[in-house]
């Protein structure tokens, strides 16, 4: 059977959300793998929830908001921007592949990259494979 | 009687503090916090190369702070620790005086001032050793990095022995305890552990002093500190943030600037 990703997107609630809802309205297709999160703040995505993805069977994440300054509460992603730097360097450092992790800014008019996101994590995703050492790290 | 043990015993007879917190003779050649509150059990205080656990978490443990105001015998990392938790208002000036030492010498600080000062002429650096080892897992593949770590979390038992060990895992709660949402399983399984200790290194993340207590607390050897120690180089790197060296530092995770680096962010 072909390997589909699953893909998990933990997206704000005012860009990147409203950005994947300018997507359908503008009848632009992309890949289905996607399961979307939404969350009021890229501030309010704890890394632990991109740890517990992985542990349930998450073979990619997407993880957006607002672009810098456009934060619907000013400072959010600027404080979740240091965040996932560390968190990025704490991953690789553990050996866990970071390369499945997209982090992007899509705004509330960029229906159109959304797509592009979705489209090429999935085919990144895809080229890399299950990810089963995470997951299955209990069992190897 | 070493300096150390004269500035201990003169400051009991003074009434100044209630119990010198120091090191002493253990068993099989080791050393053991000692915690003096007589003048005459001054006499059993060290100071030598094997006194390196960081002596900053008995000043908040609920048992040894309730023996009153401390003198906290302080290398450089205990002196980080108990400067950084000043800057997390876990102390306050006044609570407690650290005995500075280097070799014999003792530096008497009653004032935050008098410890920033002699932090920054001591020049804190991270532990060499650590270091080395961090390059040595960097230059892995990430699947060795992987296969490292996994090994290393197979043997974690949980006994929390790094967090209790660690100056700055002072919450009365840990997330590890909680249960609603029970982030972290109770058991101890490979992914569990993993997610532990990454936890608690994010949660470190801007605030480690590098003292790496953790790790040499852990029964099985794991080198826990290193996680810690990987970020606290990295914030200084990325974010120029020193940790533990002035009372009115911030946390380099809960501030930001507007052009802090992106490049990984497409």
């Amino acid at each position: 059977m072909d390997f589909e990703p699953k893909i998990v997107a933990f997206v704000c609630n005012w860009c990147t959300y409203a950005g994947a809802d300018l997507t359908g309205t503008s009848r632009i297709k992309y890949a289905p793998n996607v399961k979307m999160i939404r969350f009021p703040c890229t501030g309010r995505i704890d890394f632990m929830l991109l740890m517990k993805a992985f542990a349930n069977g998450a073979d990619g994440m997407i993880v957006s908001g607002c672009h810098p300054n456009d934060c619907h509460y000013t400072s959010g992603n600027f404080h979740a921007r240091r965040r996932w730097t560390v968190f990025r360097s704490l991953l690789e450092f553990m050996g866990v592949d970071t390369e499945r992790i997209a982090f992007t800014w899509v705004s509330a008019a960029e229906g159109a990259k959304w797509a592009d996101v979705v489209n090429s994590t999935v085919e990144k995703v895809r080229a890399l494979g299950p990810c089963e050492a995470y997951k299955n790290a209990d069992y190897e | 009687m070493s300096k150390l043990q004269d500035t201990a015993r003169s400051l009991l007879d003074a009434g100044e503090v209630k119990v010198a917190i120091g090191y002493g003779e253990g068993s099989v050649g080791r050393v053991r916090p000692l915690f003096v509150t007589d003048a005459a059990g001054a006499q059993g205080l060290i100071y030598d190369g094997r006194c390196t656990q960081n002596l900053a978490v008995y000043t908040y443990k609920k048992e040894t702070a309730a023996m009153g105001k401390p003198a906290v015998t302080a290398g450089v990392a205990t002196m980080r620790a108990l400067m950084r938790l000043v800057a997390e208002r876990q102390l306050r000036e006044g609570d407690f005086i650290a005995l500075a030492v280097v070799g014999d010498e003792v530096t008497v600080c009653r004032t935050l001032s008098e410890m920033e000062n002699w932090l920054a002429a001591a020049a804190p650096k991270p532990r060499e050793a650590d270091m080395e080892m961090i390059a040595r897992i960097e230059a892995m593949t990430p699947a060795e990095r992987w296969a490292f770590w996994r090994g290393e979390m197979d043997r974690c038992f949980r006994c929390y022995a790094c967090r209790q060990a660690c100056p700055l895992c002072y919450c009365t709660q840990c997330t590890v305890e909680v249960n609603q949402p029970q982030w972290i399983p109770v058991g101890a399984t490979v992914q569990g552990n993993l997610e532990w200790h990454a936890m608690r290194a994010m949660h470190l993340a801007g605030r480690c002093i590098e003292c790496g207590q953790c790790g040499d607390a852990c029964p099985v050897d794991i080198p826990i500190h290193l996680l810690t120690v990987k970020l606290a180089a990295d914030v200084r790197n990325v974010y120029g943030a020193a940790t533990g060296m002035a009372r009115d530092e911030t946390c380099a995770m809960s501030i930001f600037k507007p052009d802090d680096r992106e490049n990984f962010i497409g």
